[in-house]
C-alpha cells in the first residue's frame, strides 16, 4: 500500500463515521469483508472475531484507525481466528519461548506480522501494544512487516501481546532474529555499497566541479600554478575516495585472480588503478592532463549498477524470508514426567519427545502418533489432495497440516534424518549443476578481459615503434589512456539496471525475483513442466456442481453441520452455502466424518461423512467416480453425495493455451491419483500429464527432457516438488508453497492468477533483449572511442562525456523495460 | 584567483558536512523503514493514555 494512498484516507476523507457508511454496503466494519448474506439485517460484523477486535479497538479510543486505513485487496483481510484459536496461539504459536532477556531486566520478542495493509495499521498495532503497561518499546518495521517488542516483567507476558496482535487480525509468528543472520550479513554487504556509493559521489561531483574549472580554460589562460592547485586537491579528494569506494571491486578482482580466473572486475581495477597513478604523477610533474575526475565518476557509476542489483534481489530474498517464516511456527514439546508443555523451535526438538499437535497446525516434525485421530493434509509432501486419517501408529512428516483434532505425536527422526532433510539434500545436490550456468555479461567479461589488456599492451609497442624509445612515455600515456577509456563502466551498468527495471516491474506484480540470473535463463524456456495440486489448482477442494443437481436443502443441512470442522471437505460445503447457521450438539469423528446427536424434538440422527460412516452401501452410485465426496445420512431419507474437486487456478487454460501459441511445450507431473490428473489436464488443456510420480521420479523426468535438449522451467509448490525445482533450467513457485520449495525456486509468484507465468517469462524476454542490445551498445562505444585512444587524442575532457554519455544511453535504453511494460 | 583559497576549502567542507550527515543517518537505522517513516508521521499520537500505564511515548522507541 502506498503512502500516497494512506494520506487520502487520513485527511482526504469526509469525516463520516466508518461503521456507518460501511454497514450500508454489508460488508464487515473491522475486516472488510462482505457480510455472509442472509445474515440478520443491520448486522455490522462477519464473525464474532471481528465484533471482538472492534470492541477491542474501540474501547482503547483508537476508531480512527478505520477511517485512516486503506485495505488492500491483495493482502490477507484483517480477520481474526475464532477466539478459543487465537487464545490457545493454534496455529502460531505461543511466543514467550522467543522472549530474550535483554540485559536491563526486561525482555526483547521480535514478531512476523502478517496481514498489515497499510500505515494505519502499524499505528494501530504500536498504539493497542504501547497501552500495556510495561512496555517500553512497540516498533513495527512495515517494511520488513516485523515488530520488536520489549517490556519489563514477566517473559510469559509475550503470549498476552502476541494474542492481542492476533485479536487484532493479525498473524504474529514469533522468530528468532539469530536465525535470520544469514541474511543480515547480506544486509550489511549492501549497507557497505551504500556507504560506497555515498562517498564515491561525494567524490565525483566535488572532483568533477574542479575539472570543469580547468577544462573551461579553452583559451589557456589559466595560470599552471592554479592548475596544479586544482589538480593537487582533486587528488586530494579522489585518492582516499577510491581506496575506499573501490574496495567491492578490489576484492573481487583479487579474488578472481587467486583462483586463476578473470571477471569485470579486474580491468576496472587496472583502469581505475592505473588512471590514479598516472594522474598523480601528471600532477607531481605539473603536467596538463590528470583522469581523476574520470577514475572517480567510473567507480560512481558502476556503484549504483552495483547497489541497484543488490537491493532489487534484496527486497525479493526478504519477501520470501517472510513467506517461509510465517510458516515455521513452534513445536510444543510436553514433558512425560512433569507434564509440564513448552514451545521450541522445530530444530530444538529430539529424538523420542513427546509432541502435541493442535487441530489447524502445521507439523513441524517427523513422527509417529501416539494418542488421537484424525484427518491430514498431506498436499504439499505428495500433491495428494484428499486429507488421509490419522491413528495411533500413523507415521507423519513435518510439513503434514493436522486437521480435525488433536494429536500426540513422538519425534522419531530430527535434524539429518527427516524427509524434509533428505530433500534438501536433493535440492542441493541439484542446485550444484546449476551453478555451472554462466551468465552472458560474464561470457562476455571473459573475453573482454584479455582483449583490452591485448590491446593497450598494443599501443604501447606501436607508439614505441613509432615514436622510438625516447618516446616511452608518450607510449605509456596511451596505453594507459586505452585501458581507462575501456573500463567497462557501460558493460557494468547493462545488466543491472536491466535487472532493476525487470525486478520492479515484476515486484509490482507481486513476482518476486531471487536469482540473478532467473531472467536470463526465463527468457531462453522451451518446456514447461506443472505440478498439480497447489500449482495448477489452487489446492482448495470446491463443491462440484457439474456431477449432478445439488439439493440446496440438504446442501443446507449439510454445510450447517460442517460449520463446526475445520476438515478442507467441510470447509468446501460451508464456502458452498455460507448462510447456513451452525448446528448445535455436533460431534466430529475423525477420519470418518460429523454426527449430530438425535434431537429430543423428534428428529433423528443425522450423519455427514464417508460412504462406510453414513451407512451406504458401495455398490450405490460408485460407477460416478472422480473426486472425494461426502455423504448426507438422515433418517428416512435417501443419502445424498456431494462431490468435490480441487479447482484449477481461474486463468489455468488460458495461461496454458498462450503458452502452447507461444510454441512452448507443456507437461504435468503430479503425484496425485491418476484419475485425478487426468482430469485436471484435461481440463486445462494439456496432453502430456503423468501422474503417481514420486518426487525423484519428477527430477528424473526433467533430467531426461534436458537431455533431450529441452530447457525445462518447473512450476511446482510441494516439498516433494522442491528437488525437481532446483534441478530445472529455471523454476518458478507460487507463495503458498511449502518454505523448501520457495527456498529452491528462481521466481515466486503470489495471488491466485496463474497469468504470473506468462507474464514473467513476456519480461524476461524483453528484458534479455534490452541486455543483449546495452552489451551492444556498450561494446559499440569502446569500437569508436578506443582507435581515439590507442592515437593518443584522448584528453581527460573526451574520457569524461564519452563514459557519461554511454552510460546515461544504457540507462535510458533500460528503461524502455519500464515503458514498456507499463500498462 | 587568490580567492580559490577560501572558496574550494569552503565548497569540499560543504560537500563534507552532507555526506557526512548521509553516512549518521545511514548508520542510526533511518533508512530501515522508509514505507513506514512516510507515512508514520501523518498521524497523530492517540490521546495520552495514563501516566503511569506509558513509561515512554510509543511514537518514540528506544533504539534497538
Amino acid at each position: 500500500m502506498t503512502s500516497a494512498a494512506a494520506v487520502v484516507t487520513a485527511f482526504g476523507a469526509p469525516p463520516v463515521s466508518a461503521p456507518a457508511s460501511a454497514a450500508a454496503d454489508a460488508v464487515c466494519v473491522h475486516c472488510g469483508s462482505a457480510i455472509p448474506a442472509g445474515a440478520a439485517a443491520g448486522r455490522r460484523f462477519c464473525c464474532a472475531g471481528c465484533e471482538a477486535a472492534y470492541s477491542l479497538v474501540s474501547g482503547l479510543g483508537l476508531e480512527q484507525y478505520y477511517a485512516r486505513r486503506t485495505l488492500d485487496p491483495a493482502v490477507r483481510a484483517p480477520t481474526p481466528a475464532d477466539d478459543a484459536a487465537a487464545a490457545a496461539g493454534a496455529p502460531d504459536g505461543d511466543p514467550t519461548g522467543f522472549a530474550v532477556a535483554d540485559g536491563e531486566g526486561g525482555w526483547r520478542l521480535h514478531l512476523m506480522l502478517d496481514g498489515l495493509h497499510c500505515a494505519a495499521c502499524v499505528w494501530l498495532i504500536e498504539s493497542v501494544l504501547s497501552r500495556e503497561s510495561g512496555i517500553t518499546e512497540a516498533r513495527v518495521n512495515l517494511t520488513t512487516r516485523r515488530l520488536r517488542l520489549r517490556w519489563t516483567g514477566e517473559a510469559a507476558r509475550a503470549a498476552h501481546f502476541a494474542g492481542l496482535v492476533r485479536r487484532l487480525g493479525y498473524r504474529a509468528v514469533p522468530f528468532d532474529p539469530a536465525v535470520l543472520a544469514a541474511a543480515g550479513a547480506a544486509s550489511s554487504q549492501d549497507r557497505e555499497l551504500l556507504r560506497a556509493l555515498a562517498v564515491a559521489g561525494f567524490a565525483a561531483a566535488n572532483v568533477m566541479l574542479l575539472s570543469v574549472a580547468i577544462w573551461a580554460d579553452v583559451a589557456g589562460e589559466m595560470g599552471s600554478a592554479t592548475r596544479d592547485l586544482l589538480h593537487w586537491v582533486s587528488a586530494l579528494v579522489a585518492l582516499p575516495a577510491i581506496a575506499y569506494a573501490g574496495r567491492p571491486f578490489f576484492r573481487s578482482a583479487v579474488a578472481a585472480l587467486r583462483a586463476g580466473r578473470t571477471n569485470m572486475d579486474v580491468p576496472i581495477s587496472i583502469g581505475v588503478t592505473l588512471a590514479a597513478a598516472m594522474s598523480v604523477f601528471e600532477t607531481v610533474r605539473s603536467y596538463e592532463h590528470a583522469y581523476f575526475d574520470s577514475a572517480v565518476t567510473l567507480l560512481f557509476f558502476l556503484l549504483v549498477g552495483r547497489y541497484l542489483d543488490a537491493i532489487a534481489r534484496g527486497r525479493a530474498r526478504q519477501t520470501v524470508e517472510h513467506l517461509v517464516g510465517l510458516m515455521a511456527a513452534p513445536v510444543t514439546v510436553l514433558d512425560l514426567r512433569t507434564g509440564a508443555v513448552r514451545q521450541v523451535a522445530p530444530a530444538a526438538v529430539a529424538v523420542g519427545q513427546t509432541v502435541l499437535v493442535a487441530a489447524g497446525e502445521r507439523i513441524g516434525v517427523d513422527g509417529r502418533v501416539l494418542d488421537g485421530r484424525s484427518d491430514l493434509d498431506r498436499s504439499l509432501i505428495d500433491g495428494e489432495t484428499v486429507p488421509a486419517p490419522a491413528a495411533p501408529g500413523t507415521e507423519l512428516f513435518a510439513g503434514t497440516v493436522n486437521l480435525t483434532a488433536p494429536l500426540r505425536v513422538v519425534v522419531t527422526a530430527t535434524g539429518d534424518g527427516t524427509l524434509l532433510a533428505e530433500i534438501v539434500r536433493l535440492v542441493e545436490a541439484a542446485e550444484q549443476g546449476r551453478a555451472r550456468y554462466v551468465v552472458l555479461a560474464d561470457r562476455v567479461a571473459r573475453r573482454y578481459a584479455p582483449a583490452v589488456h591485448l590491446l593497450a599492451l598494443a599501443t604501447f609497442l606501436g607508439h614505441l615503434l613509432i615514436g622510438g624509445a625516447a618516446g616511452w612515455q608518450q607510449a605509456l600515456l596511451a596505453a594507459v589512456a586505452v585501458l581507462i577509456i575501456t573500463c567497462p563502466c557501460a558493460l557494468g551498468l547493462a545488466v543491472p539496471i536491466v535487472q532493476v527495471v525487470a525486478s520492479g516491474r515484476l515486484l509490482r506484480r507481486g513476482i518476486l525475483l531471487k536469482s540473478a540470473t532467473a531472467l536470463e535463463r526465463l527468457a531462453e524456456i522451451d518446456t514447461i513442466v506443472f505440478d498439480k495440486t497447489g500449482t495448477l489448482t489452487l489446492g482448495n477442494l470446491e463443491l462440484r456442481r457439474d456431477a449432478g443437481p445439488v439439493d440446496p436443502d440438504a446442501l443446507r443441512e449439510a454445510a450447517s453441520l460442517a460449520a463446526v470442522s475445520r476438515h478442507p471437505l467441510s470447509s468446501a460445503l460451508r464456502r458452498a452455502c455460507p448462510d447456513a447457521p451452525a448446528a448445535a450438539d455436533v460431534e466430529e469423528c475423525p477420519g470418518e466424518g460429523l454426527r449430530r446427536r438425535a434431537a429430543p424434538d423428534g428428529c433423528g440422527e443425522i450423519r455427514l461423512g464417508s460412504r462406510r460412516f453414513c451407512g451406504v452401501a458401495d455398490a450405490d452410485e460408485n460407477a460416478v467416480g472422480g473426486g472425494p465426496e461426502l455423504w448426507l445420512a438422515r433418517p428416512g431419507r435417501r443419502p445424498v453425495r456431494f462431490v468435490f474437486a480441487d479447482a484449477l487456478r481461474p486463468d489455468a487454460a488460458e495461461t496454458v493455451a498462450a503458452l502452447r501459441a507461444q510454441g512452448k511445450r507443456v507437461l504435468l507431473l503430479s503425484g496425485d491419483r491418476r484419475a485425478v490428473v487426468e482430469a485436471a489436464a484435461a481440463a486445462a488443456g494439456i496432453d502430456e500429464w503423468q501422474a503417481e510420480v514420486p518426487p525423484a521420479g519428477k527430477a528424473a523426468r526433467l533430467a531426461s527432457l534436458a537431455a533431450e535438449g529441452a530447457r525445462v522451467m518447473m512450476v511446482g509448490d510441494g516439498i516433494n516438488d522442491a528437488p525437481s525445482l532446483a534441478a530445472a533450467h529455471v523454476s518458478m513457485s507460487p507463495s503458498t508453497a511449502a518454505a523448501v520449495s520457495q527456498t529452491a525456486a528462481d521466481v515466486v509468484f503470489q495471488g491466485r492468477s496463474l497469468s504470473a507465468v506468462t507474464g514473467t517469462l513476456s519480461i524476461a524476454r524483453l528484458a534479455s533483449r534490452l541486455v543483449v542490445q546495452n552489451i551492444g551498445l556498450a561494446i559499440g562505444y569502446n569500437a569508436f572511442a578506443v582507435p581515439l585512444a590507442m592515437a593518443g587524442y584522448v584528453t581527460p575532457l573526451v574520457a569524461a562525456a564519452a563514459m557519461s554519455s554511454s552510460s546515461l544511453l544504457v540507462v535510458g535504453n533500460a528503461l524502455r523495460l519500464h515503458w514498456r511494460t507499463r500498462s | 584567483m587568490t580567492v580559490l583559497v577560501y572558496l574550494i576549502p569552503i565548497a569540499l567542507c560543504l560537500g563534507f558536512a552532507g555526506l557526512a550527515a548521509f553516512l549518521w543517518a545511514l548508520r542510526s537505522g533511518q533508512f530501515e523503514d522508509l514505507d513506514g517513516a512516510a507515512s508514520r508521521i501523518l498521524f497523530d499520537d492517540p490521546a495520552p493514555p495514563p501516566p503511569a500505564s506509558l513509561p515512554r511515548s510509543p511514537s518514540r522507541p528506544l533504539k534497538g
